[in-house]
């Protein structure tokens, strides 16, 4: 559990921040839920011989129902691989994926409830817009009326009504993209599949449609596996994401516990900025540890799951989280650059322990950031800063 | 010293030279290649048959009204005359048919191509285009060479007690059709594939998703895609196939002959340029005319695709 508060009004629509646990601030236990997909012991690779690479690589994961979940990490990270194996437009050289209990990875994708949203949309260039949307229902031979009443329906959910004869060339990027929301949507299937689908959009249209998948996953009540490399998207949007790295889940949880509680150098890296510390670590507890710093100062610190007692342990300090005073701090140094950013300033310090560290200061008005280049000063970090990482 | 304007006019004349020495020899070609030639033809299809061939100049009609007309010997009647016009349908018969049998085997051979990885895709198409480099006539012959009476299949076919008797396969229209579906093949599988490589497979998987089996994902996604390869192969083939003049002759004989053959005899042994000449104009015809339907149905059905 997050031992703060998380604030929930920086996170997009609502209701979907109920069913992680957290409601008004106040922390529920989470509820365990039931799987929509289990991803058991995947292995994937491709090639033969000796050009094999491994593109997943033993990877579990549960998927709860009725969930928002991301699967996050840089290009070649394995997360588009996992994504087309639930889709099944590859199959997994080993391991069993079941979709509420039944394992699916053997099923051609025309036989899995399960539709997804291409990053490119890959709408039917030579179907209208209600073509699309009706494609999927006509395969499973639904009637003609219901094939059309739900088409409608669609294309309301989705405000498309006035475009549903156009062609698909003949409507923007944006309107292409609730197109082949609704085109996955309107069968109907167990867990929508999310491939990279902003990525094609400016900035201003990406933040739009981020508030329109959450609203549409609300109001369906389907469960998305959402698949991205933009770490604020991911923060903003999922319930809880999986962090991955080269084939492999590093870490699963809330944007909160992966943002805040990162359990390696990697996810921390990779999701905000950070400041890696090195200390030396006593008095484990209760996922709860003393951490003595370089320069002497001792700080409290929670521990990573798996965090296996060593000399050199790193913590991690978020910039925002530390603090830049003129007298003595649990740490002291130089300071070496100060960037001003509008809402808040960088203020990069060099360490005496000649560690680079570097504080958020929030901005006001009337006065500067109190700082100027060459200062020495004291940074103190507060009571629940730090997290020691398990690598 | 000339003024601006006359610096611009002497710009604009040698800017209009250069467009016209520059598009000179494509017109030299046109003229030359195509519409001379043509205007020839159209010439002698209103004039008169020489005695040993060649021409006569003076005006007639006749060659035109042979196509469809034959005069009787004895008292110079016109009558009508199907024999050509029997040629002229079973050129179209064999000529769709041709289309229907290239495009049958072209479009699984296309897909083939277009789905192997890039770097396999150049080999495959090198390996469709060989046939084009040896001579058609020769190709022809080892097509007869494998269907004859004496030829491989029967060979074996007899070897392996299968048949007792030969199966007589040359010069029928099953003999025609195994050269004329051979010979055009890679007319239509190139421009297939062009089509195919173009399609985003990712719409073939989005097929799949959305609940379509391999024959509906076949059926509603890739045949709608590549249909402007389907109509460039199809016309590739078409008119050709109707031209044809060596595959009939050879593997078809005398009996099944074929519009191309119709008009050599006319050049040749029936000493009857004109009606030769009238013959060619009206395949042109033909073949324009069923390009303009072709293309207005499929523009129709097919809408702003494509």
């Amino acid at each position: 559990m997050p031992s703060h508060a998380p604030c929930a009004d920086n996170r997009v629509g609502t209701g979907s921040a109920l069913k992680s646990g957290h409601k008004n601030g106040v922390i529920v236990p989470e509820q365990p839920g039931k799987s929509a997909i289990e991803v058991r012991g995947v292995r994937k690779v491709f090639g033969t011989g000796e050009s094999q690479v491994a593109a997943l690589d033993t990877v579990s994961v549960s998927i709860r129902e009725n969930e928002f979940f991301t699967l996050l990490g840089p290009s070649g990270c394995g997360k588009t691989t996992l994504l087309r194996l639930i889709a099944g437009f590859d199959f997994p050289s080993a391991g069993e994926i079941l979709l509420y209990g039944q394992d699916i990875a053997p099923l051609p994708p025309f036989k899995r409830p399960v539709n997804t949203v291409f990053q490119n949309y890959a709408l039917f260039p030579h179907m209208t817009v209600a073509e699309n949307i009706g494609f999927g229902l006509e395969m499973l031979g639904k009637p003609k009326a219901e094939v059309k009443a739900r088409v409608a329906e669609m294309l309301k959910l989705v405000k498309m009504e006035a475009l549903s004869n156009r062609r698909t060339s003949q409507i923007s990027g944006g309107q292409q993209q609730r197109v082949a929301l609704a085109r996955a949507l309107a069968p109907q299937p167990k867990v929508l599949l999310l491939d990279e689908p902003l990525s094609a959009l400016d900035f201003k249209l990406r933040k739009e449609m981020q508030i329109e998948l959450k609203r549409l996953q609300h109001e369906t009540g389907i469960t998305f596996i959402f698949v991205t490399h933009d770490q604020e998207e991911a923060l903003t949007m999922s319930d809880r994401i999986a962090v991955m790295s080269s084939g492999k889940i590093l870490q699963v949880g809330t944007p909160w516990d992966i943002y805040d509680k990162p359990a390696e150098r990697f996810v921390a890296d990779f999701i905000g900025e950070t400041n890696f510390l090195t200390a030396a670590i006593s008095g484990m507890g209760n996922g709860k540890a003393r951490a003595t710093l370089k320069s002497g100062a001792t700080i409290d610190a929670t521990v990573a799951e798996g965090f296996q007692p060593k000399d050199n342990a790193t913590v991690v300090v978020r910039p925002e989280h530390a603090k830049l005073t003129n007298g003595k701090g649990d740490l002291s140094g130089t300071v070496e650059n100060i960037v001003y950013f509008g809402t808040d300033t960088h203020i990069h310090v060099r360490l005496d322990s000649s560690e680079a560290f570097t504080v958020r200061q929030q901005n006001t008005r009337s006065a500067g950031c109190g700082f100027e280049r060459g200062d020495k000063v004291g940074i103190s970090i507060g009571n629940d800063a730090a997290q020691v990482l398990r690598d | 010293m000339a003024s601006a304007e006359e610096v611009a006019k002497e710009a604009e004349r040698r800017d209009i030279r250069d467009r016209w020495l520059l598009s000179a020899p494509a017109l030299i070609i046109i003229f030359l290649a195509a519409t001379g030639p043509l205007l020839i033809v159209v010439i002698y299809s209103f004039l008169t048959p020489g005695p040993y061939g060649d021409v006569v100049w003076k005006f007639s009609t006749d060659g035109w009204l042979s196509v469809l007309m034959q005069r009787d010997i004895f008292d110079d009647t016109l009558a009508f005359a199907d024999a050509h016009l029997s040629i002229f349908w079973r050129s179209v018969k064999l000529s769709f048919l041709t289309t229907i049998f290239t495009l049958l085997f072209g479009f699984p051979t296309a897909y083939f191509i277009a789905t192997r990885p890039a770097r396999q895709r150049n080999i495959w198409l090198f390996l469709i285009t060989i046939p084009f480099w040896t001579n058609l006539l020769i190709r022809t012959f080892a097509i007869q060479e494998v269907i004859r009476n004496e030829g491989i299949v029967n060979t074996v076919l007899i070897k392996l007690g299968i048949i007792s008797q030969p199966i007589q396969m040359m010069f029928t229209d099953f003999a025609l059709m195994v050269g004329m579906t051979y010979v055009y093949l890679p007319l239509m599988v190139l421009p297939l594939y062009a089509s195919m490589e173009k399609i985003d497979f990712r719409l073939v998987e989005a097929g799949y998703d959305l609940y379509a089996n391999r024959f509906q994902v076949l059926r509603r996604v890739i045949i709608p895609l590549v249909k402007p390869g389907i109509i460039a192969g199809s016309i590739l083939v078409f008119i050709p196939a109707l031209g044809a003049y060596v595959t009939p002759r050879v593997l078809g004989g005398t009996k099944n002959m074929m519009l191309g053959n119709l008009i050599e005899l006319q050049f040749g042994q029936g000493r009857n340029w004109p009606l030769g000449s009238a013959l060619s104009i009206s395949l042109m015809a033909i073949v324009m005319v069923a390009l303009l339907l072709y293309v207005r149905s499929v523009g129709r059905r097919g809408g702003a695709h494509g």
